[in-house]
Protein backbone atom coordinates (compact mmCIF):
# COMPACT_ATOMS: atom_id res chain seq x y z
CA UNK A 1 0.00 0.00 0.00
CA UNK A 2 2.97 2.60 -0.67
CA UNK A 3 1.70 3.97 -4.04
CA UNK A 4 -1.83 4.71 -4.81
CA UNK A 5 -3.95 1.84 -5.99
CA UNK A 6 -5.08 2.17 -9.61
CA UNK A 7 -5.75 -1.30 -11.25
CA UNK A 8 -8.33 -2.35 -8.24
CA UNK A 9 -10.13 1.15 -8.57
CA UNK A 10 -10.38 1.24 -12.33
CA UNK A 11 -11.28 -2.03 -12.15
CA UNK A 12 -14.04 -1.56 -9.40
CA UNK A 13 -15.26 1.25 -11.38
CA UNK A 14 -15.84 -0.64 -14.64
CA UNK A 15 -17.36 -3.43 -13.32
CA UNK A 16 -19.67 -1.34 -11.34
CA UNK A 17 -20.72 0.75 -14.88
CA UNK A 18 -21.56 -2.76 -16.04
CA UNK A 19 -22.93 -4.32 -13.33
CA UNK A 20 -26.00 -1.33 -13.04
CA UNK A 21 -26.54 -1.38 -16.58
CA UNK A 22 -27.24 -5.20 -16.77
CA UNK A 23 -29.23 -5.25 -13.85
CA UNK A 24 -31.69 -2.27 -15.34
CA UNK A 25 -33.83 -4.08 -17.97
CA UNK A 26 -35.34 -0.79 -18.90
CA UNK A 27 -31.94 0.36 -19.74
CA UNK A 28 -30.83 -2.87 -22.07
CA UNK A 29 -34.37 -1.91 -24.16
CA UNK A 30 -34.69 1.18 -24.71
CA UNK A 31 -30.87 0.94 -25.76
CA UNK A 32 -31.37 -0.68 -28.31
CA UNK A 33 -35.28 0.00 -29.42
CA UNK A 34 -34.96 3.74 -29.84
CA UNK A 35 -31.76 3.90 -32.07
CA UNK A 36 -33.50 1.01 -34.26
CA UNK A 37 -36.96 3.01 -34.35
CA UNK A 38 -34.39 6.02 -35.52
CA UNK A 39 -33.56 4.37 -38.02
CA UNK A 40 -36.23 2.63 -39.37
CA UNK A 41 -38.49 5.67 -39.11
CA UNK A 42 -36.20 8.06 -40.70
CA UNK A 43 -34.69 5.38 -43.47
CA UNK A 44 -38.31 3.99 -44.43
CA UNK A 45 -39.34 7.81 -44.49
CA UNK A 46 -36.87 9.46 -46.86
CA UNK A 47 -36.22 6.52 -48.98
CA UNK A 48 -37.98 7.47 -51.93
CA UNK A 49 -37.14 11.13 -52.12
CA UNK A 50 -33.08 10.85 -50.69
CA UNK A 51 -30.70 10.77 -53.87
CA UNK A 52 -26.78 10.98 -53.26
CA UNK A 53 -25.38 13.69 -54.85
CA UNK A 54 -22.06 11.74 -56.28
CA UNK A 55 -23.45 9.88 -59.28
CA UNK A 56 -21.52 7.05 -58.99
CA UNK A 57 -22.91 6.68 -55.53
CA UNK A 58 -26.91 6.64 -56.95
CA UNK A 59 -27.56 3.12 -56.10
CA UNK A 60 -27.31 3.78 -52.64
CA UNK A 61 -30.71 4.14 -50.48
CA UNK A 62 -31.19 6.52 -47.53
CA UNK A 63 -31.70 3.35 -45.01
CA UNK A 64 -28.09 2.06 -46.47
CA UNK A 65 -26.99 5.66 -46.23
CA UNK A 66 -28.08 6.55 -42.59
CA UNK A 67 -26.65 3.41 -41.21
CA UNK A 68 -23.36 4.25 -40.31
CA UNK A 69 -25.21 7.77 -38.56
CA UNK A 70 -26.82 5.70 -36.78
CA UNK A 71 -23.94 3.29 -35.46
CA UNK A 72 -22.93 7.25 -34.23
CA UNK A 73 -25.93 8.10 -32.63
CA UNK A 74 -25.78 4.47 -30.32
CA UNK A 75 -22.30 5.86 -29.82
CA UNK A 76 -23.08 9.64 -28.68
CA UNK A 77 -26.35 9.32 -26.65
CA UNK A 78 -24.98 5.88 -25.18
CA UNK A 79 -21.56 7.04 -23.71
CA UNK A 80 -22.70 10.50 -22.65
CA UNK A 81 -25.67 9.26 -20.76
CA UNK A 82 -23.88 6.72 -18.76
CA UNK A 83 -21.81 9.39 -16.87
CA UNK A 84 -25.50 10.79 -15.98
CA UNK A 85 -25.46 9.19 -12.53
CA UNK A 86 -22.23 11.61 -11.82
CA UNK A 87 -24.65 14.49 -11.64
CA UNK A 88 -26.36 12.66 -8.32
CA UNK A 89 -23.76 10.74 -7.25
CA UNK A 90 -21.39 14.01 -6.70
CA UNK A 91 -23.46 15.43 -4.33
CA UNK A 92 -24.57 12.54 -2.43
CA UNK A 93 -22.09 10.19 -0.42
CA UNK A 94 -21.55 7.32 -2.99
CA UNK A 95 -18.98 9.57 -5.25
CA UNK A 96 -17.39 11.80 -2.29
CA UNK A 97 -17.04 8.20 -0.57
CA UNK A 98 -14.40 7.72 -3.65
CA UNK A 99 -13.32 11.25 -3.51
CA UNK A 100 -11.94 10.61 0.14
CA UNK A 101 -10.05 7.11 -0.91
CA UNK A 102 -6.58 7.16 -1.90
CA UNK A 103 -7.18 6.17 -5.21
CA UNK A 104 -6.14 8.93 -7.53
CA UNK A 105 -8.79 10.94 -9.25
CA UNK A 106 -7.83 10.43 -12.66
CA UNK A 107 -8.17 6.71 -11.75
CA UNK A 108 -11.84 7.57 -11.42
CA UNK A 109 -12.49 9.56 -14.44
CA UNK A 110 -11.00 6.35 -16.39
CA UNK A 111 -12.78 3.64 -14.57
CA UNK A 112 -15.98 5.60 -15.32
CA UNK A 113 -15.25 6.28 -18.86
CA UNK A 114 -13.60 2.42 -19.73
CA UNK A 115 -17.60 1.62 -18.27
CA UNK A 116 -19.26 3.75 -20.24
CA UNK A 117 -17.48 3.04 -23.33
CA UNK A 118 -17.93 -0.49 -22.86
CA UNK A 119 -21.64 -0.72 -22.79
CA UNK A 120 -21.66 2.13 -25.99
CA UNK A 121 -19.61 -0.03 -27.60
CA UNK A 122 -21.41 -3.18 -26.99
CA UNK A 123 -24.54 -1.71 -28.37
CA UNK A 124 -23.43 -0.27 -31.76
CA UNK A 125 -22.01 -3.90 -32.02
CA UNK A 126 -25.24 -5.58 -31.68
CA UNK A 127 -26.42 -2.62 -34.19
CA UNK A 128 -23.86 -3.54 -36.74
CA UNK A 129 -25.06 -7.37 -36.62
CA UNK A 130 -28.40 -5.40 -39.08
CA UNK A 131 -26.08 -4.26 -41.70
CA UNK A 132 -26.69 -7.22 -44.06
CA UNK A 133 -30.37 -6.07 -44.05
CA UNK A 134 -28.76 -3.68 -46.38
CA UNK A 135 -27.24 -5.33 -48.65
CA UNK A 136 -23.39 -5.37 -47.14
CA UNK A 137 -22.36 -8.49 -45.54
CA UNK A 138 -20.64 -8.56 -42.09
CA UNK A 139 -16.76 -9.79 -42.35
CA UNK A 140 -13.58 -9.88 -39.90
CA UNK A 141 -12.35 -6.63 -40.97
CA UNK A 142 -15.48 -4.23 -41.13
CA UNK A 143 -16.13 -5.39 -37.73
CA UNK A 144 -12.58 -4.41 -36.57
CA UNK A 145 -12.58 -1.41 -38.18
CA UNK A 146 -16.11 -0.54 -36.53
CA UNK A 147 -14.77 -1.18 -33.44
CA UNK A 148 -11.95 1.02 -33.45
CA UNK A 149 -14.01 3.59 -34.71
CA UNK A 150 -16.33 3.08 -32.01
CA UNK A 151 -13.70 2.74 -29.15
CA UNK A 152 -12.16 5.93 -29.92
CA UNK A 153 -15.38 7.78 -30.46
CA UNK A 154 -17.28 6.52 -26.80
CA UNK A 155 -13.92 7.07 -25.06
CA UNK A 156 -14.47 10.82 -26.71
CA UNK A 157 -17.90 11.24 -25.28
CA UNK A 158 -18.05 9.60 -21.90
CA UNK A 159 -15.17 12.02 -21.30
CA UNK A 160 -17.28 14.66 -22.39
CA UNK A 161 -20.31 13.66 -20.50
CA UNK A 162 -18.16 13.31 -17.07
CA UNK A 163 -16.94 16.82 -17.59
CA UNK A 164 -20.06 18.21 -18.18
CA UNK A 165 -21.62 16.64 -15.56
CA UNK A 166 -19.12 17.18 -13.25
CA UNK A 167 -20.26 20.91 -13.17
CA UNK A 168 -24.04 20.11 -13.21
CA UNK A 169 -26.42 20.32 -10.16
CA UNK A 170 -29.21 18.67 -11.57
CA UNK A 171 -30.04 15.61 -14.32
CA UNK A 172 -32.66 17.72 -15.89
CA UNK A 173 -29.61 20.81 -16.08
CA UNK A 174 -27.53 17.88 -17.98
CA UNK A 175 -30.06 16.48 -20.47
CA UNK A 176 -30.79 19.69 -21.34
CA UNK A 177 -26.97 21.10 -22.22
CA UNK A 178 -26.28 17.37 -23.65
CA UNK A 179 -29.67 17.37 -26.22
CA UNK A 180 -28.10 20.98 -27.19
CA UNK A 181 -24.85 19.79 -28.07
CA UNK A 182 -25.24 16.14 -29.26
CA UNK A 183 -28.06 16.77 -31.82
CA UNK A 184 -26.36 19.50 -34.02
CA UNK A 185 -22.84 17.43 -33.60
CA UNK A 186 -24.71 14.58 -35.14
CA UNK A 187 -26.81 16.17 -37.62
CA UNK A 188 -23.86 18.16 -38.51
CA UNK A 189 -21.46 15.32 -39.36
CA UNK A 190 -22.71 14.05 -42.50
CA UNK A 191 -24.80 11.01 -40.54
CA UNK A 192 -27.93 12.46 -41.36
CA UNK A 193 -27.63 13.91 -44.97
CA UNK A 194 -24.00 14.17 -46.89
CA UNK A 195 -21.82 17.40 -46.93
CA UNK A 196 -21.42 17.16 -50.65
CA UNK A 197 -24.81 18.28 -50.91
CA UNK A 198 -24.94 20.67 -48.11
CA UNK A 199 -24.14 24.67 -48.77
CA UNK A 200 -20.55 25.85 -48.78
CA UNK A 201 -20.81 27.23 -45.08
CA UNK A 202 -22.63 24.06 -43.46
CA UNK A 203 -19.57 22.19 -45.33
CA UNK A 204 -16.96 24.05 -43.34
CA UNK A 205 -18.87 23.90 -40.22
CA UNK A 206 -18.97 19.79 -41.00
CA UNK A 207 -15.32 19.71 -41.88
CA UNK A 208 -14.63 21.09 -38.17
CA UNK A 209 -16.95 18.81 -36.14
CA UNK A 210 -14.75 16.30 -34.94
CA UNK A 211 -17.88 13.83 -35.14
CA UNK A 212 -17.87 13.99 -39.13
CA UNK A 213 -14.43 12.45 -38.71
CA UNK A 214 -15.56 9.44 -36.91
CA UNK A 215 -18.89 9.06 -38.82
CA UNK A 216 -17.01 9.16 -42.33
CA UNK A 217 -14.80 6.44 -40.84
CA UNK A 218 -17.61 4.02 -39.67
CA UNK A 219 -19.07 5.04 -43.54
CA UNK A 220 -15.32 3.70 -45.13
CA UNK A 221 -15.18 0.71 -42.04
CA UNK A 222 -19.10 -0.56 -43.59
CA UNK A 223 -17.77 -0.82 -46.86
CA UNK A 224 -13.93 -1.78 -46.74
CA UNK A 225 -12.19 -2.64 -48.82
CA UNK A 226 -14.10 -0.61 -51.05
CA UNK A 227 -14.75 2.27 -49.24
CA UNK A 228 -16.13 5.38 -51.16
CA UNK A 229 -14.57 8.24 -51.84
CA UNK A 230 -14.23 10.90 -48.39
CA UNK A 231 -12.82 13.97 -47.72
CA UNK A 232 -10.61 12.09 -45.25
CA UNK A 233 -8.83 8.56 -45.71
CA UNK A 234 -9.75 6.29 -42.64
CA UNK A 235 -6.55 6.45 -40.75
CA UNK A 236 -7.05 10.27 -40.96
CA UNK A 237 -10.30 10.37 -39.34
CA UNK A 238 -9.51 7.49 -37.18
CA UNK A 239 -6.14 9.68 -35.59
CA UNK A 240 -8.51 13.00 -35.32
CA UNK A 241 -11.02 10.70 -33.71
CA UNK A 242 -7.92 9.40 -31.11
CA UNK A 243 -6.38 12.65 -30.98
CA UNK A 244 -10.82 14.43 -29.95
CA UNK A 245 -10.55 11.18 -27.23
CA UNK A 246 -7.28 11.73 -25.71
CA UNK A 247 -7.55 15.80 -25.45
CA UNK A 248 -11.52 15.11 -23.94
CA UNK A 249 -9.91 12.94 -21.45
CA UNK A 250 -7.43 15.45 -20.10
CA UNK A 251 -9.56 18.03 -19.78
CA UNK A 252 -12.14 15.17 -17.83
CA UNK A 253 -8.91 13.98 -15.09
CA UNK A 254 -8.11 17.46 -14.87
CA UNK A 255 -12.10 18.95 -14.19
CA UNK A 256 -12.20 16.10 -11.56
CA UNK A 257 -9.30 17.58 -9.70
CA UNK A 258 -10.63 20.48 -8.87
CA UNK A 259 -11.82 21.12 -5.34
CA UNK A 260 -15.30 20.16 -4.94
CA UNK A 261 -16.15 22.83 -2.50
CA UNK A 262 -14.91 26.75 -2.30
CA UNK B 1 0.70 12.39 18.97
CA UNK B 2 -3.40 13.33 18.85
CA UNK B 3 -5.24 11.65 16.22
CA UNK B 4 -6.58 14.61 14.73
CA UNK B 5 -4.55 17.98 15.67
CA UNK B 6 -6.47 21.39 14.30
CA UNK B 7 -4.99 24.48 14.90
CA UNK B 8 -6.45 27.62 14.32
CA UNK B 9 -8.35 26.77 11.12
CA UNK B 10 -10.96 29.90 9.91
CA UNK B 11 -12.60 28.84 6.60
CA UNK B 12 -14.30 31.38 4.30
CA UNK B 13 -17.14 30.56 1.40
CA UNK B 14 -16.51 33.44 -0.31
CA UNK B 15 -18.04 36.35 2.30
CA UNK B 16 -19.67 34.17 4.46
CA UNK B 17 -17.18 32.35 7.05
CA UNK B 18 -17.80 29.31 8.33
CA UNK B 19 -15.14 28.19 10.64
CA UNK B 20 -13.14 31.11 12.92
CA UNK B 21 -10.23 29.91 14.19
CA UNK B 22 -11.01 26.83 15.52
CA UNK B 23 -8.38 25.24 17.49
CA UNK B 24 -8.80 21.32 18.51
CA UNK B 25 -7.20 17.99 19.64
CA UNK B 26 -8.32 14.49 19.75
CA UNK B 27 -5.99 11.75 21.51
CA UNK B 28 -6.37 8.77 19.93
CA UNK B 29 -8.97 6.03 20.87
CA UNK B 30 -11.64 8.78 21.78
CA UNK B 31 -14.96 8.89 20.97
CA UNK B 32 -15.58 12.63 19.83
CA UNK B 33 -18.80 14.22 19.74
CA UNK B 34 -18.92 17.40 17.81
CA UNK B 35 -22.43 18.90 18.58
CA UNK B 36 -23.83 22.19 17.11
CA UNK B 37 -26.94 23.11 15.01
CA UNK B 38 -26.96 23.08 11.02
CA UNK B 39 -25.05 25.62 9.79
CA UNK B 40 -22.61 25.54 12.75
CA UNK B 41 -19.85 24.51 10.92
CA UNK B 42 -19.35 20.93 11.61
CA UNK B 43 -19.57 19.81 7.91
CA UNK B 44 -17.24 22.22 6.94
CA UNK B 45 -14.92 20.73 9.30
CA UNK B 46 -15.42 16.86 7.99
CA UNK B 47 -14.81 18.26 4.45
CA UNK B 48 -11.23 19.98 5.41
CA UNK B 49 -10.09 17.09 7.75
CA UNK B 50 -11.46 14.51 4.67
CA UNK B 51 -8.95 16.59 2.16
CA UNK B 52 -11.83 17.90 0.30
CA UNK B 53 -11.42 21.32 0.98
CA UNK B 54 -8.28 23.21 1.61
CA UNK B 55 -9.05 25.57 5.42
CA UNK B 56 -8.27 29.53 4.30
CA UNK B 57 -6.22 29.71 7.41
CA UNK B 58 -4.41 27.28 9.85
CA UNK B 59 -3.51 23.43 9.64
CA UNK B 60 -5.14 20.27 10.07
CA UNK B 61 -3.53 16.84 10.87
CA UNK B 62 -4.47 13.39 10.87
CA UNK B 63 -2.28 11.03 12.74
CA UNK B 64 0.25 14.04 12.43
CA UNK B 65 -0.06 14.13 8.43
CA UNK B 66 -1.37 17.87 6.97
CA UNK B 67 -4.81 17.53 5.23
CA UNK B 68 -3.14 19.59 2.84
CA UNK B 69 0.09 18.88 2.41
CA UNK B 70 -0.59 15.38 1.73
CA UNK B 71 -3.78 14.43 0.67
CA UNK B 72 -3.07 10.68 -0.13
CA UNK B 73 -1.26 9.98 2.98
CA UNK B 74 -4.28 11.50 5.59
CA UNK B 75 -6.70 9.34 3.08
CA UNK B 76 -4.83 5.60 3.60
CA UNK B 77 -5.76 6.73 7.63
CA UNK B 78 -9.14 7.92 7.36
CA UNK B 79 -12.52 6.75 7.20
CA UNK B 80 -15.63 8.57 6.22
CA UNK B 81 -19.37 7.96 6.61
CA UNK B 82 -21.63 10.74 5.17
CA UNK B 83 -24.68 11.57 5.80
CA UNK B 84 -26.30 10.04 3.20
CA UNK B 85 -25.20 6.22 2.80
CA UNK B 86 -22.78 5.91 0.42
CA UNK B 87 -24.06 2.69 -0.96
CA UNK B 88 -25.04 1.56 -4.63
CA UNK B 89 -28.61 0.82 -4.37
CA UNK B 90 -28.67 -1.77 -7.46
CA UNK B 91 -25.75 -3.65 -6.23
CA UNK B 92 -25.40 -6.00 -3.73
CA UNK B 93 -24.40 -5.36 -0.22
CA UNK B 94 -21.01 -7.43 -0.98
CA UNK B 95 -20.71 -5.82 -4.39
CA UNK B 96 -20.97 -2.62 -2.45
CA UNK B 97 -18.51 -3.18 0.45
CA UNK B 98 -15.74 -4.99 -2.83
CA UNK B 99 -16.11 -1.90 -4.89
CA UNK B 100 -15.21 0.29 -2.13
CA UNK B 101 -12.47 -1.97 -0.79
CA UNK B 102 -10.77 -2.14 -4.76
CA UNK B 103 -10.96 1.93 -4.01
CA UNK B 104 -8.25 1.31 -1.20
CA UNK B 105 -6.19 -1.46 -3.20
CA UNK B 106 -7.85 -4.07 -1.16
CA UNK B 107 -8.82 -7.16 -3.40
CA UNK B 108 -9.01 -11.24 -3.26
CA UNK B 109 -8.82 -13.02 0.13
CA UNK B 110 -7.29 -9.95 2.28
CA UNK B 111 -10.88 -8.05 1.16
CA UNK B 112 -13.02 -10.53 1.36
CA UNK B 113 -12.11 -12.01 5.57
CA UNK B 114 -12.23 -7.84 6.03
CA UNK B 115 -15.19 -8.13 4.21
CA UNK B 116 -16.64 -11.19 6.40
CA UNK B 117 -15.62 -9.99 9.39
CA UNK B 118 -17.26 -6.64 9.13
CA UNK B 119 -20.77 -7.98 8.59
CA UNK B 120 -20.35 -10.25 11.17
CA UNK B 121 -19.25 -7.24 13.46
CA UNK B 122 -22.46 -5.09 12.28
CA UNK B 123 -24.97 -7.75 11.68
CA UNK B 124 -25.41 -7.63 8.04
CA UNK B 125 -23.26 -11.01 7.51
CA UNK B 126 -26.64 -12.83 6.28
CA UNK B 127 -27.60 -9.91 4.06
CA UNK B 128 -24.18 -10.38 1.81
CA UNK B 129 -26.25 -11.09 -1.45
CA UNK B 130 -29.17 -9.06 -1.34
CA UNK B 131 -29.05 -5.97 -3.09
CA UNK B 132 -29.59 -2.13 -0.93
CA UNK B 133 -32.59 -1.42 -1.86
CA UNK B 134 -34.51 -4.58 -0.02
CA UNK B 135 -32.32 -3.48 2.93
CA UNK B 136 -33.89 -1.12 5.94
CA UNK B 137 -32.32 2.27 6.88
CA UNK B 138 -30.86 0.86 9.67
CA UNK B 139 -28.98 -2.28 7.92
CA UNK B 140 -28.25 0.52 5.20
CA UNK B 141 -26.77 2.80 7.96
CA UNK B 142 -25.03 -0.54 9.70
CA UNK B 143 -23.68 -1.49 5.80
CA UNK B 144 -22.03 1.59 5.24
CA UNK B 145 -20.28 1.64 8.34
CA UNK B 146 -18.65 -0.95 7.84
CA UNK B 147 -18.34 0.31 3.94
CA UNK B 148 -15.68 3.31 5.99
CA UNK B 149 -13.86 1.27 7.53
CA UNK B 150 -12.60 -1.46 5.36
CA UNK B 151 -9.34 -0.11 5.15
CA UNK B 152 -8.83 -0.35 9.25
CA UNK B 153 -8.84 3.42 8.86
CA UNK B 154 -7.25 5.24 12.38
CA UNK B 155 -9.53 7.92 12.27
CA UNK B 156 -13.34 7.72 11.53
CA UNK B 157 -15.16 11.22 10.89
CA UNK B 158 -19.20 10.48 10.91
CA UNK B 159 -21.47 13.37 10.01
CA UNK B 160 -24.84 12.92 11.17
CA UNK B 161 -24.58 9.11 10.90
CA UNK B 162 -28.39 8.83 12.09
CA UNK B 163 -30.02 10.96 9.96
CA UNK B 164 -33.24 9.45 9.52
CA UNK B 165 -33.17 6.43 11.87
CA UNK B 166 -35.99 5.53 14.13
CA UNK B 167 -35.39 5.34 17.57
CA UNK B 168 -34.23 1.17 17.65
CA UNK B 169 -32.11 1.68 14.84
CA UNK B 170 -30.30 4.43 16.20
CA UNK B 171 -29.42 2.63 19.23
CA UNK B 172 -28.51 -0.22 17.80
CA UNK B 173 -26.24 1.53 15.21
CA UNK B 174 -24.58 3.19 18.77
CA UNK B 175 -24.22 -0.34 19.76
CA UNK B 176 -22.41 -1.36 16.88
CA UNK B 177 -19.67 1.97 17.44
CA UNK B 178 -19.28 0.52 20.63
CA UNK B 179 -18.47 -2.95 19.39
CA UNK B 180 -15.55 -1.15 16.57
CA UNK B 181 -14.29 0.69 19.53
CA UNK B 182 -13.89 -2.40 21.65
CA UNK B 183 -13.24 -4.23 18.59
CA UNK B 184 -10.42 -1.53 16.75
CA UNK B 185 -9.58 1.18 18.92
CA UNK B 186 -10.84 3.17 15.79
CA UNK B 187 -10.66 7.13 16.90
CA UNK B 188 -14.08 8.08 16.28
CA UNK B 189 -15.56 11.60 15.30
CA UNK B 190 -19.18 12.23 15.51
CA UNK B 191 -20.84 14.87 14.14
CA UNK B 192 -24.23 15.54 15.62
CA UNK B 193 -27.10 17.82 16.86
CA UNK B 194 -28.76 15.52 18.66
CA UNK B 195 -28.09 15.81 23.04
CA UNK B 196 -28.25 12.23 23.59
CA UNK B 197 -25.91 11.51 21.06
CA UNK B 198 -23.85 13.73 22.01
CA UNK B 199 -23.87 12.45 25.59
CA UNK B 200 -22.87 8.77 24.82
CA UNK B 201 -19.37 10.25 23.42
CA UNK B 202 -16.08 10.22 25.78
CA UNK B 203 -15.28 14.49 25.42
CA UNK B 204 -17.90 16.73 23.17
CA UNK B 205 -17.19 19.92 20.91
CA UNK B 206 -19.69 22.39 20.68
CA UNK B 207 -19.66 24.54 17.30
CA UNK B 208 -21.50 27.18 17.46
CA UNK B 209 -21.61 29.72 13.74
CA UNK B 210 -18.29 28.39 13.35
CA UNK B 211 -16.90 29.05 16.35
CA UNK B 212 -15.89 26.21 19.35
CA UNK B 213 -17.61 27.17 21.80
CA UNK B 214 -17.19 24.89 24.64
CA UNK B 215 -15.01 21.66 24.81
CA UNK B 216 -14.94 18.99 27.54
CA UNK B 217 -16.24 15.50 28.70
CA UNK B 218 -19.77 16.10 29.09
CA UNK B 219 -20.13 15.49 32.87
CA UNK B 220 -17.32 18.97 33.36
CA UNK B 221 -19.57 20.97 30.83
CA UNK B 222 -22.44 20.08 32.74
CA UNK B 223 -21.18 20.13 36.25
CA UNK B 224 -19.68 23.42 35.32
CA UNK B 225 -23.56 24.30 35.33
CA UNK B 226 -23.97 23.77 38.68
CA UNK B 227 -25.38 20.02 39.83
CA UNK B 228 -29.23 19.42 40.85
CA UNK B 229 -30.86 22.74 40.03
CA UNK B 230 -33.97 24.26 40.29
CA UNK B 231 -35.23 25.30 37.25
CA UNK B 232 -38.49 28.07 36.75
CA UNK B 233 -39.88 28.84 32.91
CA UNK B 234 -41.26 32.32 32.79
CA UNK B 235 -41.78 34.82 30.34
CA UNK B 236 -39.21 37.34 31.25
CA UNK B 237 -36.18 35.11 32.54
CA UNK B 238 -33.77 38.42 33.72
CA UNK B 239 -36.79 40.23 35.31
CA UNK B 240 -37.22 37.32 37.23
CA UNK B 241 -33.77 36.17 38.02
CA UNK B 242 -33.50 40.10 39.25
CA UNK B 243 -36.48 40.09 41.68
CA UNK B 244 -34.99 36.17 43.32
CA UNK B 245 -31.94 37.88 43.47
CA UNK B 246 -33.04 41.38 45.39
CA UNK B 247 -35.30 39.17 47.48
CA UNK B 248 -33.70 35.80 48.45
CA UNK B 249 -29.82 35.11 49.28
CA UNK B 250 -29.12 32.71 46.12
CA UNK B 251 -26.82 31.65 43.13
CA UNK B 252 -29.32 32.78 40.62
CA UNK B 253 -28.92 33.13 36.72
CA UNK B 254 -30.65 32.77 33.20
CA UNK B 255 -29.86 30.04 31.32
CA UNK B 256 -31.59 30.03 27.49
CA UNK B 257 -35.30 31.00 28.80
CA UNK B 258 -35.48 29.86 31.78
CA UNK B 259 -34.31 31.08 35.52
CA UNK B 260 -31.84 28.87 36.85
CA UNK B 261 -31.17 28.60 40.66
CA UNK B 262 -28.01 26.27 42.08
CA UNK B 263 -28.74 25.24 45.79
CA UNK B 264 -28.22 22.14 47.98
CA UNK B 265 -31.77 21.41 48.65
CA UNK B 266 -33.38 23.07 45.95
CA UNK B 267 -37.42 21.33 46.17
CA UNK B 268 -37.11 22.97 49.61
CA UNK B 269 -36.99 26.29 48.20
CA UNK B 270 -40.37 26.20 46.03
CA UNK B 271 -42.68 27.01 48.54
CA UNK B 272 -41.12 30.34 49.07
CA UNK B 273 -40.90 31.56 46.05
CA UNK B 274 -44.44 30.54 44.87
CA UNK B 275 -45.31 32.59 47.48
CA UNK B 276 -43.28 35.47 46.07
CA UNK B 277 -43.60 35.26 42.26
CA UNK B 278 -46.41 32.59 41.82
CA UNK B 279 -47.99 35.04 38.79
CA UNK B 280 -44.79 35.12 37.16
CA UNK B 281 -43.72 31.48 37.47
CA UNK B 282 -45.28 28.59 34.41
CA UNK B 283 -43.61 25.86 35.77
CA UNK B 284 -40.82 24.70 38.09
CA UNK B 285 -38.33 21.56 37.37
CA UNK B 286 -35.59 20.55 39.50
CA UNK B 287 -33.22 18.37 37.41
CA UNK B 288 -29.37 18.52 36.23
CA UNK B 289 -28.02 20.74 34.02
CA UNK B 290 -28.20 19.15 30.11
CA UNK B 291 -25.78 19.37 27.15
CA UNK B 292 -28.79 22.03 25.74
CA UNK B 293 -27.99 24.10 29.01
CA UNK B 294 -24.82 24.10 28.13
CA UNK B 295 -25.07 25.21 24.81
CA UNK B 296 -27.33 27.79 25.33
CA UNK B 297 -24.78 29.23 28.11
CA UNK B 298 -22.03 29.11 25.74
CA UNK B 299 -23.47 30.18 21.85
CA UNK B 300 -25.64 32.80 23.57
CA UNK B 301 -29.09 31.42 22.20
CA UNK B 302 -31.16 28.43 21.87
CA UNK B 303 -30.24 25.53 19.84
CA UNK B 304 -32.98 26.31 17.42
CA UNK B 305 -31.16 29.50 17.22
CA UNK B 306 -33.64 31.46 18.62
CA UNK B 307 -31.55 34.32 21.07
CA UNK B 308 -32.12 34.14 24.69
CA UNK B 309 -33.89 36.84 26.89
CA UNK B 310 -32.78 40.39 26.23
CA UNK B 311 -29.69 40.49 28.48
CA UNK B 312 -27.03 38.30 26.98
CA UNK B 313 -26.83 34.78 28.62
CA UNK B 314 -24.78 34.78 31.61
CA UNK B 315 -21.46 32.78 31.83
CA UNK B 316 -21.01 30.20 34.73
CA UNK B 317 -20.93 31.81 38.13
CA UNK B 318 -17.72 29.98 39.41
Amino acid sequence: MSSAPVVQPVAALWKREILKFVRDRSRLVGALAQPLGFWLLLGLGFQGTFRMPQAEAAGIGYMEFLFPGIVALILLFTAVFTTISVVEERQRGFLQAALVAPAPRWALVLGNTLGGTTLAVLQALLFLLLLPLVGLPLSLTRVALVLLVSVTTALAFTALGFIIAWRMETTRGFHAVMNLLLLPMWLLSGAAFPAEGASVILRWIMRLNPVSYAVSALRQAIYWPDPPTAFAPFGLCLAISAAFALALLGVAAWTVRRPLYG
Amino acid sequence: MPAVDIQQVTHRYGDHVALRDVTLTVAPGTLFGLLGPNGGGKTTLFRILSTLLTPSEGTARVQDLDVTARPDAVRRHLGVVFQEPALDESLTVAENLRYHGALYGLHGTTLTARLQHLAGVFGVADRLGDRVQTLSGGLRRRTDLARGLLHRPDVLLLDEPTTGLDPAARHAFWQALARLRQAEGTTLLVATHLMDEAERCDEVGILDRGRLVAHGTPDALKTALGGETLWLETADAATLRDRVAARFDLDVRVIGEAVQISHPEAHDLLPALYDAFGPQIDSATVRRPTLEDVFMVHAGHTFEGRTTSSTPALQPAS
